[in-house]
């Protein structure tokens, strides 16, 4: 039966300036070559709004089903630091330089259990979408950075709440403190150039995920977390320094507290970042063409 | 007129041990480095090398519908992936000047957890839509889902045909220049289908260029201008719909139809016996020798290789639809041919008649016998089938079609108030 509801489908020609203003990408040109050039940060701009939507629907969902919805993202720092402030308060201190230990400990629980979640996230997010690579064009960048970008939420409720301990513990804060978004930028670029790196080898190599864990253990015990630098001897601290993520967590700690910069870790730790981009960039741009055959 | 799509000698290589085992491992990665760090990518056996595309090249104008046609694992599938950007090519270029929308599968992108609604913005930032554009469309996408109520509510408790419907709704309204859709019609039921096609065949309407991957003969034979056959990732035609899909449907006949070695030249039948070896159209309007348009007239003609004499002979063709029933039977009486002596040599049978049915592939057997023993002496399920094109005028959904295909004319007249 033809049904008087198929003839309201009459979406014909839209005016042209509207069309040309809503269109993604106009002239398409497909070739066998793999350049740089072929990155394409224009399409990957817009295609912003597919990121926004993937982003958003990651948030959705996380905790959509779940008894207690977004406190999740407050529970795990807040008992991670309760358990570690017991076990140092019994078994040893760490030299925390005045700050309270829970207070410490919580700032680093904060930002490391971003970094956790959002490289999780991340390095399975292509494999997740399998679906979506396989059937529809897009920048496949979007999806591992929309993957980082949906636990931005949760690094926002964490830092809220960071403020709340800071304002309940009140340390000794001085004008240093207008660095910590600078530090959380180098963290956050870190974190992306990593989860990019590792979903794109992950669609090749499935090891990853089962590495994934294990690896993320290790980098929090040679990442100042729960103890500070100042704890370890010495002459083996150049390599707990070799790990970027220790100059940005021990920087983004000094400028919260107000303590003396390591500025040669922080620029080292710059440095690393960037080239942890540029080689995930570069592997990425490498192995994205075959994602479709080879997922 | 610039072409719209311009495809330049499009290549499209896989390699056998990728499809095999998805996904190497790292240990085989890392094994092949130890083993020989100095060597590039292990070069590859051609032998393991799988074409799925190979030099194809055509040009589309724009406003075009084209249709691809071809076995499974001719490269149909391949070629939509190439052209819409989804894997890269291994070799050659493509062109495509306007905004590309692919439909590859209904619904990508859809979540279960989250609702109608959300997932309507999904799907179509998914598809390449723009929020303002899904903004003003959303009411329009929600009334053609017919799906107001449920709106609300997580997909993951739709039934699957609710959860097409909205998936067409949001696909339907996407109004690139170039559609790229892929046999979405082979899911959801009847109804589904036929609004599919609609819409479809609104878009080609509309002027924009459509390429389509079907099996459904008679919904490509209705939307397409232009087609292109696929064999082994070559381009083995590219022209007229009708004549690409003849072709196709010739060469599938081929392949279905029985392979009868004694039914090839008349020096394989023996001695004191008859046999129909070969039969073909003369005189229809198509291409192909074994098809012709729906209510159309055409010459059958079959050969015959006579072996021995005989008397009282008679003739018989019958063609069937694919449930076995008799559509149209001739016989040499109702041609006006009474009965007939045969003597050893060639003949040429010809049966003029008028194919009133409708589109599809119909069995045609041809069949001799004699009344003095009553005895059958042969009787050909003859192949190539008979393909029946439908006529492009005539444009109902099959439904609306019935097995007869009569001349119609039609006149509504008022009379008083």
């Amino acid at each position: 039966m033809i049904t008087s509801r198929e003839e309201k489908i009459v979406p014909s020609g839209l005016p042209t300036e509207a069309r040309e203003n809503e269109t993604v990408g106009e002239t398409v040109v497909i070739s066998s070559s793999n350049s740089w050039a072929a990155l394409d940060l224009k399409s990957l701009w817009a295609y912003r709004e597919l990121f926004y939507f993937l982003a958003l629907r990651d948030i959705k969902v996380r905790y959509k089903q779940t008894f207690l919805g977004v406190t999740w993202v407050l529970l795990q720092p807040f008992a991670t630091t309760l358990v570690f402030t017991v076990l140092f308060s019994r078994f040893g201190q760490t030299e925390t330089l005045g700050v309270p230990y829970a207070l410490f400990a919580f700032s680093g629980f904060v930002v490391w259990s971003f970094v956790n979640s959002a490289v999780t996230y991340s390095s399975n997010s292509l494999v997740n979408h399998t679906s979506l690579i396989t059937k529809v064009y897009f920048p496949r960048l979007a999806v591992p950075t929309a993957a980082v970008a949906a636990n931005l939420l949760d690094l926002l409720i964490g830092l809220l709440s960071l403020t709340a301990a800071m304002i309940f513990f009140a340390p000794v804060i001085t004008w240093k403190i207008i660095f910590a978004p600078f530090f959380l930028v180098l963290i956050l670029i870190l974190t992306l150039g990593v989860g990019v790196l590792l979903s794109s080898l992950n669609v090749k190599y499935r090891d990853i995920k089962q590495l994934l864990p294990f690896a993320l253990q290790l980098w929090l015990f040679v990442t100042p977390v729960f103890y500070s630098l100042r704890l370890l001897p010495e002459n083996l601290r150049w390599f707990w320094k070799l790990n970027p993520m220790s100059g940005a967590l021990e920087g983004f700690r000094s400028a919260l507290f107000g303590q003396e910069f390591d500025l040669s870790a922080i620029a080292f730790s710059v440095v690393v970042t960037i080239a942890v981009c540029l080689f995930a960039l570069f592997v990425f741009r490498r192995m994205e063409d075959d994602f479709a055959d080879v997922i | 007129m610039n072409a719209i799509i311009e495809v330049e000698n499009i290549s499209k290589k896989f390699r056998l041990r990728t499809l095999q085992s998805s996904g190497g491992t790292l240990r085989d990665a890392l094994a092949s480095v130890l083993r020989n760090p100095f060597a590039r990518e292990a070069k590859q056996k051609s032998s393991e090398n799988l074409w799925a595309l190979r030099d194809v090249s055509f040009q589309i104008e724009p406003g075009a519908t084209l249709g691809i046609v071809g076995r499974n694992g001719a490269g149909k599938s391949t070629l939509l992936k190439v052209l819409s950007r989804i894997t890269r090519p291994t070799g050659g270029s493509a062109v495509l000047r306007g905004r590309v929308g692919s439909l590859l599968e209904i619904g990508t992108g859809f979540h279960p957890e989250l609702t109608g609604r959300e997932n309507i913005y999904l799907n179509g930032a998914v598809l390449g839509m723009r929020r303002r554009e899904i903004d003003r469309k959303f009411d329009e996408i929600v009334a053609f889902s017919n799906l107001e109520k449920f709106l609300e509510m997580p997909v993951k408790h739709y039934s699957s045909g609710m959860y097409m419907r909205l998936a067409f709704a949001v696909a339907a309204h996407l109004e690139p220049e170039i559609l790229i859709v892929d046999e979405v019609l082979a899911v959801g039921d009847t109804e589904f289908q036929r609004k599919c096609l609609g819409k479809m065949n609104e878009v080609a309407m509309g002027g924009r260029t459509v390429l389509f991957v079907s099996h459904n003969a008679a919904a490509l034979q209705r939307l397409c201008s232009t087609g292109i056959y696929l064999e082994r990732g070559r381009l083995k035609s590219f022209g007229e719909m009708k004549t690409v899909l003849a072709q196709y449907q010739a060469d599938v006949d081929a392949e279905n139809g029985l392979i009868d070695a004694e039914r090839v030249n008349a020096d394989a039948v023996s001695e004191g016996e008859m046999r129909f070896i070969n039969w073909r159209l003369i005189d229809a309007s198509t291409d192909q020798p074994h098809s012709i348009y729906s209510r159309e007239e055409g010459v059958f003609e079959f050969t015959l290789v006579s072996k021995r004499s005989l008397e009282n002979v008679h003739f018989k063709m019958m063609i069937r639809d694919s449930e076995d029933r008799d559509l149209i039977i001739t016989h040499n009486l109702s041609g006006g041919v009474g009965e007939t002596i045969l003597k050893p040599g060639v003949y040429k049978i010809r049966w003029r008649c008028q194919i009133p049915l409708r589109a599809g592939s119909y069995k045609i057997f041809s069949e001799i016998y004699s009344t003095r023993n009553h005895r059958i002496l042969d009787l050909w399920d003859a192949s190539p089938r008979l393909a029946v094109l439908p006529v492009s005028e005539y444009d109902l959904p099959e439904d609306f079609q019935s097995i007869v295909n009569v001349p119609v004319s039609f006149d509504l007249q008022k009379e008083r108030m």
